[in-house]
């Protein structure tokens, strides 16, 4: 096949249209909006870098930047902790090893919305029950704090998404050489000499896969945002997804919720490349 | 010493287990319960295990509809993603040429762009040509659904040895024939992540089908659910049982298919 031919023409001809309508058509047009007063149905004027320069004094839109950025942070930090523990534990050698793999997974198969719903239930009902039980204090009135909102989240992505985590971990863990390992122990190699030399540096690149996953997974949170929190107190716990939403259709700004948009694209494209330019670094070490 | 120190690991893993599958427990046990039982006590079984909620709830959520509606687009979006994907893929894995390698890395970097970025104009531009609607929302899925698919089916491609279209075509076959009789089967393996990985998106999908399909009726069951929790949102009872209704559809998939799964999200992530 080559490409004056009119079948590898027709071969893309499908994919092409979608993606073109769906997605390059309005990203050439959100750009171009950016820069207007569009109000969705009119073009309006063209104002320049305005849309822009008001975003930096949006203390509304830097919150929940802040808020998405920390909630990221500690998110990554967490899920992949627990994911590469969750991994280690399920690749010993025990008897329940697949039932565990499958419930430790079982998770992510559903819809984030459908999961804040049910952490929604147990931080506000079931935590204060427990806690009026108990007499603990600090198990009341979840979710009507910022704090409590960032824990909540916090919680609900870590058990959502270790599972996740845990499988890529298990695809590095399993694919490890035996002989390689064997060989140090009968060399005199101990536990942590063999972790830190061998199974740590074999292991990194999930590390960095596990790392970006997880990041812009986190950083585009929106479902379990809106089921869980929805943002609120007082906006307090809404993300950066959730902000450009409201921005378009809750008020209705649509040129200055696109310029939000363009920024949150650079972000998470910097994200994106970044990793691809750290794995790239590290195939040519290897 | 190394068996006491395994019995130590599974139970620790087994406690976990029973940690992680404690908000199904709950959300189970309490969707039986009446308004005033919850009230009373969220841990323990119900007094009786009465079905009063989720009748009440199946009929509010217009289950087997919204079943079907889900069910629908998932099918038919999954179906024509993996056909359209795994066409393209092959254009591109055959005819090396600048144009192919241009496309390529378009299709790879539509990967990098958050669906916050085009909702705006994307929402407006269908609207305005009336096609915001099921299909619509199937077109949409196509788009956003491609550049993962293309790149996975692309890759194993690379695998797929020229010599077996050559040796195909020489036998008579033309271009379409090959790839349907001959390659297409031989990337059943790649398919089946590529299915996996789309139907998971699809089916749990919110904000795409909130901002398309709002007529009622049509309805998929993340977003029939949106509206069921808005309105019983003091009423966790039913609450409850409908987040339990919404759930069991996918705990049947995954109870037949989930060595298929775990292998798909896992190879999808690291590829």
């Amino acid at each position: 096949m080559r490409t004056k031919d009119l079948s590898y023409w027709l071969f893309l001809a499908p994919v092409l249209l979608a993606l073109g309508l769906v997605v390059v058509v309005p990203m050439v047009l959100g750009l171009f909006y950016s820069f207007t007063a569009w109000n969705g149905i009119q073009t309006g004027e063209f104002v320049g870098f305005q849309n822009y320069i008001n975003l930096f004094t949006d203390e509304r839109f830097l919150d929940s930047l802040w808020f998405t950025t920390k909630f990221s942070v500690v998110s990554v930090i967490l899920i992949n902790f627990i994911g590469l523990s969750l991994a280690l534990i399920v690749t010993s050698k025990i008897k329940t090893s697949s039932l565990l793999r499958t419930t430790f997974f079982m998770p992510n198969l559903i819809g984030g919305l459908i999961l804040g719903f049910i952490w929604q239930f147990i931080f506000l009902k079931v935590f204060a029950s427990v806690g009026e039980a108990v007499g603990m204090e600090s198990l009341q009135a979840w979710l009507s704090t910022t704090e409590t909102g960032f824990w909540g989240l916090v919680i609900l992505m870590s058990w959502q998404m270790a599972g996740y985590i845990m499988v890529i971990y298990i695809a590095y863990l399993e694919g490890l050489p035996k002989e390689l390992i064997e060989a140090a122990e009968i060399d005199g190699a101990s536990t942590p000499q063999r972790f830190r030399y061998i199974i740590f540096p074999l292991v990194a690149p999930a590390f960095t896969v596990s790392m970006f996953l997880t990041l812009s997974n986190t950083f585009k949170l929106y479902d379990q945002n809106l089921s869980l929190t929805a943002g609120g107190p007082y906006n307090s716990t809404e993300m950066v997804a959730m902000e450009i939403f409201k921005t378009a259709f809750v008020q209705n700004a649509f040129a200055y919720a696109q310029a939000k948009a363009i920024i949150f694209f650079l972000i998470v494209a910097v994200i994106s490349l970044v990793q691809v330019y750290i794995n790239k670094r590290r195939e040519v070490e290897m | 010493m190394r068996n006491r120190w395994n019995i130590k690991v599974e139970v620790l893993g087994i406690a976990l287990a029973i940690l992680w599958l404690l908000p199904f427990y709950l959300m189970f046990v309490n969707s039986f319960k009446s308004k005033k039982e919850i009230f009373l006590d969220t841990t323990s079984p119900p007094e009786s295990w009465s079905f009063d909620n989720y009748i009440t709830a199946f009929q509010e959520l217009d289950f087997l509809r919204t079943l079907f509606n889900s069910l629908l687009i998932t099918v038919i979006s999954v179906v024509l993603i993996v056909l359209f994907s795994a066409m393209a893929a092959y254009a591109l894995s055959r005819a090396k040429s600048k144009m192919s390698t241009f496309l390529f890395f378009l299709f790879v970097s539509a990967m990098l762009i958050p669906f916050q970025s085009v909702m705006i104009p994307l929402v407006t531009v269908f609207g305005q040509f009336d096609m915001l609607n099921r299909g619509g929302l199937i077109f949409m899925y196509i788009g956003f659904g491609a550049s993962l698919s293309i790149f996975l089916y692309h890759g194993a491609l690379n695998n797929v040895p020229k010599s077996l279209d050559e040796a195909a075509k020489i036998d008579g076959a033309n271009r379409w024939q090959v790839f349907w009789h001959i390659i297409f089967p031989i990337l059943k393996p790649i398919t089946v992540t590529v299915a996996i990985l789309n139907i998971i998106w699809i089916w749990n999908d919110y904000l795409l089908p909130s901002l398309v399909i709002n007529t009622t009726g049509s309805e998929t069951i993340p977003l029939k659910m949106f509206f069921f929790f808005g309105e019983y949102t003091k009423q966790w009872h039913l609450a409850l049982a409908g987040l339990t209704l919404a759930i069991i559809p996918v705990i049947i998939f995954y109870f037949f298919a989930q060595r298929s799964i775990i292998k798909g999200v896992s190879d999808g992530a690291v590829k």
